[in-house]
C-alpha cells in the first residue's frame, strides 16, 4: 500500500501554475518559493490579450499578435470569447449585435464560431489562450507544465464552469481547481497585507462583475457571500461609447460603418483609448481616421460618468445584495480590495468608497492580483503553502423542477462548498422504468425563469407499481462549484445509473474528441520540432566536417577511414532530406563514430601546436 | 437515523475504525458518518456554543478539505469530498437555531403539521386576513396603507421575537429532560414561526420595491 501512496505523490509532484483566464486579458503565475510571481510573455509584458486568430495556413495566433489580426482579419479573429462560455444560442443573441462573433450554422445544440473555413466551440478557442499561457510558462520555467488552477468569475454558473474546465483539458492541462476570481484576489491580498478581518472584493473586469465578502481568520479565507453579473464589464462601457461614435460618424459622414468590421474594430480601439485616458485626464479626444476621412469628438470625464452611471449603479445594487446576504452593515467591512481594469475609473472608485465608507485598497496591481491568487491556490494544492485554506460558496441556488414548473430548492446560494443535498424520487406510473430530473440554477420561483443546468435520467428501474420505487438522489457541488449527481435504489441499496444531458455545453464524448484532436495536433507539433532539432544538429556536424577536411589530420587517416566518413556523410545528407528525425539522429551518431579518430588527431595536433607555440 | 454500532474496518489497513474520521492505526481518512452532531463530536443538544462550533468547523475544514487531499489516493480524495460536504451541510444546519431544531425533530421522526389556517390561532388568522386586504390596496397603488403595513411588520417581528424566546426555553427543557412531549411543543412553535417568517418576508419584498423606487429618484 505504501508503494501506491508514493506513486501518487510522485505522479503529482509537477509544477502547478495559476491562470487568470480573463475576458480581455489573461495571465499566468507561479509560486516562486513562498511568493506568487507573474510569468512574462516572450514578446514582453505579462499580459496576454484574450484574442485568438486562426490564419489561412491553419495556425492559431494568440495574444498581442492576434490583436493586430482583429483589424486585418476580423472574420478569422475572436475576442471576449469568455462571454460565450457555457452559453446557448438564445442567451447570446443580444451580444451578437455588439460583438463581431460569427456564429456558425447549426449552433442550436452547441454554440460554434466560424473562423475562416473552420468552426470552433468557445472552449476550444479558450483552450488556445490556455495553451499559449502554458507555453509561456514552460519556456520561462524550463520544465513541462501540466497542471493548473484556473480562475472563473464567482458568479459563473455550472455550465460556464464546466466549459472552462473543458477548455483546460483541451489545452492539455489538468485543471486541479477552479477558483473564483474575487476569492483568488483576496488570497493574494490576505497573504500580503492582512491576516484577520472582513474583506470585500469588488471585481469589475472586462466582461464580468463580482462582489465577494470574506472573513479572514488565521489563514482561513471564508467566503460569506458573493454576488455579481457575468455580463457586466468594461466591454459594456466600450459598446456604449462605440454606439455613440458610430451614430456620430453616420450623421457626419452619411455612412453607416456598423457592418464594416474593420472600421468598427479601428473605431473601438480609439474609443477604448479615450475611455482609458479619462481615468487620468479630465477630457480627451476620440480621434478616428478611416479611408481618408476623419472624425473627432471631445469627450469629458463628466460626460463619460453620466453615461456609465447606470452601469456603476448595477454593480452597487449587486454589492448591497451581497452585504444583505452576508448579514453585514457596510461599516462592518474592514477593507475593500479593488480588482479588474474597470476599477481604474475614478467614478467606480468613488462609488465604492461611498458605499463601504472607506477608501479601497489599490496598491496591488488590479490586473495581476487574480493570477497571483491563483498561483497561491496552486501552492496550497501542491502542499507548498500550508497554513492557508479557501472556503468558497456556490453563487446560485440549485433546485429541481417539480409539479407545475415550480422550483424546489435543494442547495441555497452562498452555501459553503462542497455542499450536498439528497432527495428521494419515486415513479408516477405503474411499471415506470426511468425518471427524469430537471436541475436548474437560479433564485426564481419558476423553472423557466432559472437557468436550466441538465436533465438527469435515472434508468433501468425495476418495474413496480406507481410510487413504490424509492430512489435516493444525491446532489453534490464540489470544490470547483460543479454539480455531481449520484443515485441509489433504497430498496436494493444498489447504485443507480444516471445519464446526464447537459442543457448547454459539451457532452463528455465531445470533450474527449476535442482532446484527442488536440493531442494529434500536439503530436504533429512535437514531431516537427524534433525534426527541426535533428536537422540543426546534422547541420552542425556536417559543417564541422567541411572545416576538418582541409586539415592535415584528415590526410593522415587511412584510405579506409576516409571512405567510412564519406559514406556516413552521404547517408546523413540523404536522411536530412527525409522526414524521420530518428533516422537523422542515427546517421549523426554513425558519422560521429566514423570521425572519432579524426577528432582525436585534430585535438592532439591542436595541443601540440599550442605547446610548440608556447615554446617559441 | 439508527445509532447502533457497526463494526467498520479501515479501508486502508483493515484495523477496526470505530466511526472516527481518521484511522488511529494508519491515519488515513475514513468514510464519513452522516450524523451532524457526531460529525462535530458533539452531544445532540438543542443549545450550542456558537463560538466553539465555529472553531471546530475551522479545525475540521483544515483536516478534511479536498484542497488537502489532491496528492492522496483516489479513495481518500473521494472521502474528503464527501466528508467536507457533510461538514459544510452540518455547520450550516447546526449554527442556525431553527435549522438545528428542525434537524433534531426530523431525526426524532417528529413531522411538520403543515401549518394551514385550521391549525393557527384565530387571532393571527384575523390579522393575516386584514393584512392581505391592505396588501391588495397597496399593490393597487394606495400608498396611504403603507404605515399600516409597516406597523403590521413590526407586530410580526415582535411575535417572532416571542416565539424565539419560547423556543429558547423549550430547547433548554428538552436538553435536560429529553422528553418527547417537549419536542412536540417545539414542533408547534416552529410551524408557527415559519408562518410568521413568511409574512415578514412577503412584507419586506412589497415594502422594498416601493422604497427603491424612491431612492432612485433622489
Amino acid at each position: 500500500m505504501q508503494l501506491l501512496q508514493i506513486d501518487f505523490e510522485s505522479h503529482r509532484r509537477g509544477r502547478v501554475v495559476g491562470i487568470d483566464l480573463g475576458t480581455t486579458n489573461s495571465l499566468v503565475a507561479y509560486m516562486d518559493g513562498l511568493r506568487p510571481k507573474v510569468i512574462p510573455a516572450p514578446e514582453g509584458g505579462v499580459i496576454v490579450p484574450s484574442v485568438v486568430s486562426y490564419n489561412e495556413s491553419g495556425e492559431f495566433v494568440v495574444g498581442e499578435r492576434a490583436r493586430e489580426e482583429l483589424i486585418r482579419r476580423p472574420e478569422r479573429t475572436v475576442y471576449s470569447v469568455k462571454r460565450l462560455m457555457g452559453r446557448g444560442l438564445e442567451d447570446v443573441r443580444e451580444e451578437l449585435t455588439l460583438f463581431p462573433f460569427h456564429i456558425a450554422e447549426g449552433s442550436e445544440s452547441v454554440l460554434r464560431l466560424q473562423l475562416g473555413e473552420r468552426t470552433f466551440t468557445p472552449p476550444e478557442i479558450s483552450a488556445q489562450i490556455l495553451r499559449q499561457l502554458k507555453r509561456n510558462a514552460e519556456a520561462y520555467l524550463g520544465e513541462p507544465v501540466e497542471q493548473a488552477v484556473i480562475t472563473v468569475p464567482a458568479y459563473f454558473n455550472d455550465a460556464q464552469r464546466q466549459a472552462t474546465k473543458d477548455a483546460g483539458r483541451i489545452a492539455g492541462l489538468e485543471v486541479l481547481r477552479l477558483v473564483n476570481e474575487p476569492t483568488a484576489a483576496a488570497l493574494a491580498y490576505g497573504l500580503d497585507k492582512r491576516r484577520d478581518g472582513i474583506v470585500a472584493v469588488y471585481d469589475f473586469g472586462g466582461g464580468t462583475f463580482d462582489i465577494s465578502i470574506l472573513k479572514l481568520h488565521e489563514g482561513i479565507f471564508e467566503v460569506l457571500a458573493t454576488n455579481g453579473d457575468t455580463h457586466l464589464g468594461g466591454d459594456d462601457i466600450d459598446n456604449l461609447l462605440l454606439r455613440i461614435a458610430l451614430e456620430d460618424v453616420a450623421s457626419e459622414w452619411g455612412v453607416d460603418l456598423s457592418a464594416d468590421s474593420e472600421a468598427v474594430q479601428r473605431l473601438r480601439r480609439r474609443v477604448v483609448a479615450a475611455k482609458e485616458q479619462l481615468s487620468y485626464a479630465r477630457k480627451t479626444v476620440i480621434d478616428f481616421e478611416y479611408r481618408g476621412r476623419r472624425y473627432q469628438r471631445e469627450l469629458t470625464r463628466e460626460l463619460l460618468e453620466k453615461l456609465i452611471l447606470p452601469i456603476v449603479d448595477r454593480t452597487l445594487a449587486c454589492s448591497r445584495d451581497c452585504l444583505r446576504d452576508a448579514q453585514l452593515a457596510p461599516e462592518k467591512i474592514d477593507e475593500v480590495v479593488l480588482v479588474g481594469g474597470s476599477t481604474r475609473i475614478p467614478l467606480v472608485r468613488s462609488a465604492v468608497e461611498r458605499l463601504f465608507r472607506r477608501r479601497p485598497h489599490t496598491e496591488l496591481n488590479p490586473e495581476e492580483v487574480v493570477a497571483l491568487g491563483a498561483a497561491v491556490q496552486a501552492g496550497i494544492l501542491a502542499g507548498h503553502v500550508e497554513d492557508s485554506l479557501l472556503l468558497d460558496v456556490t453563487p446560485l441556488s440549485l433546485g429541481i423542477e417539480t409539479m407545475g414548473g415550480v422550483v424546489s430548492k435543494l442547495i441555497h446560494r452562498n452555501s459553503t462548498i462542497p455542499a450536498s443535498a439528497t432527495e428521494v424520487f419515486t415513479t408516477a406510473v405503474d411499471g415506470q422504468t426511468n425518471v427524469l430530473i430537471h436541475v436548474v440554477q437560479g433564485e426564481r420561483e419558476l423553472a423557466r425563469d432559472c437557468r436550466s443546468l441538465a436533465r438527469f435520467e435515472l434508468k433501468g428501474l425495476e418495474p413496480l407499481p406507481a410510487g413504490m420505487a424509492r430512489i435516493e438522489v444525491r446532489f453534490l457541488i464540489d470544490a470547483n462549484g460543479i454539480l455531481n449527481v449520484t443515485a441509489r435504489d433504497l430498496r436494493t441499496g444498489k447504485q443507480q445509473e444516471v445519464e446526464v444531458k447537459p442543457s448547454y455545453g459539451l457532452t463528455e464524448e465531445q470533450v474527449e474528441r476535442m482532446i484527442q484532436e488536440s493531442y494529434e495536433r500536439a503530436e504533429e507539433d512535437l514531431r516537427e520540432r524534433q525534426l527541426r532539432e535533428a536537422r540543426l544538429e546534422a547541420d552542425r556536424i556536417l559543417q564541422a566536417l567541411e572545416k576538418a577536411k582541409p586539415h592535415e589530420a584528415y590526410f593522415e587517416l587511412s584510405e579506409e577511414e576516409r571512405a567510412r566518413i564519406e559514406a556516413a556523410e552521404n547517408e546523413l545528407v540523404v536522411a536530412y532530406h527525409g522526414g524521420d528525425h530518428l533516422l537523422i539522429r542515427a546517421k549523426i551518431e554513425q558519422l560521429n563514430q566514423a570521425t572519432l579518430r579524426l577528432a582525436e588527431m585534430m585535438m592532439t595536433t591542436a595541443v601540440r601546436q599550442a605547446i610548440e607555440g608556447d615554446k617559441s | 437515523m439508527s445509532h447502533f454500532r457497526q463494526t467498520v474496518e479501515c479501508w486502508q489497513c483493515g484495523h477496526p475504525a470505530e466511526h472516527s474520521l481518521f484511522c488511529r492505526y494508519c491515519d488515513s481518512l475514513q468514510r464519513p458518518t452522516a450524523d451532524y452532531f457526531r460529525f462535530f463530536g458533539l452531544e445532540p443538544r438543542l443549545k450550542i456554543d456558537a463560538a466553539n462550533l465555529e472553531k471546530r468547523f475551522y479545525e475540521l475544514s483544515r483536516l478534511l478539505h479536498p484542497d488537502r487531499y489532491l496528492r492522496k489516493s483516489p479513495t481518500e480524495q473521494q472521502y474528503s469530498l464527501e466528508a467536507t460536504a457533510i461538514l459544510n451541510d452540518a455547520y450550516r444546519v447546526l449554527r442556525n437555531p431553527v435549522a438545528r431544531a428542525e434537524y433534531v425533530l426530523r431525526q426524532a421522526g417528529v413531522e411538520s403539521l403543515e401549518p394551514r389556517a385550521r391549525t393557527l390561532d384565530p387571532a393571527l388568522l384575523a390579522e393575516v386576513f386584514e393584512l392581505n386586504e391592505a396588501l391588495e390596496e397597496f399593490r393597487g397603488g394606495d400608498r396611504s396603507v403603507r404605515p399600516a403595513l409597516e406597523q403590521a411588520r413590526e407586530r410580526f417581528l415582535a411575535q417572532r421575537g416571542e416565539i424565539d424566546a419560547g423556543l429558547e426555553s423549550l430547547f433548554e427543557r428538552y436538553d435536560e429532560s429529553r422528553a418527547p412531549n417537549v419536542l412536540a411543543e417545539i414542533r408547534k412553535l416552529l410551524d408557527r414561526r415559519k408562518y410568521v417568517q413568511n409574512l415578514i418576508e412577503q412584507l419586506d419584498r412589497e415594502l422594498a420595491t416601493e422604497s427603491t423606487d424612491a431612492a432612485t429618484s433622489d
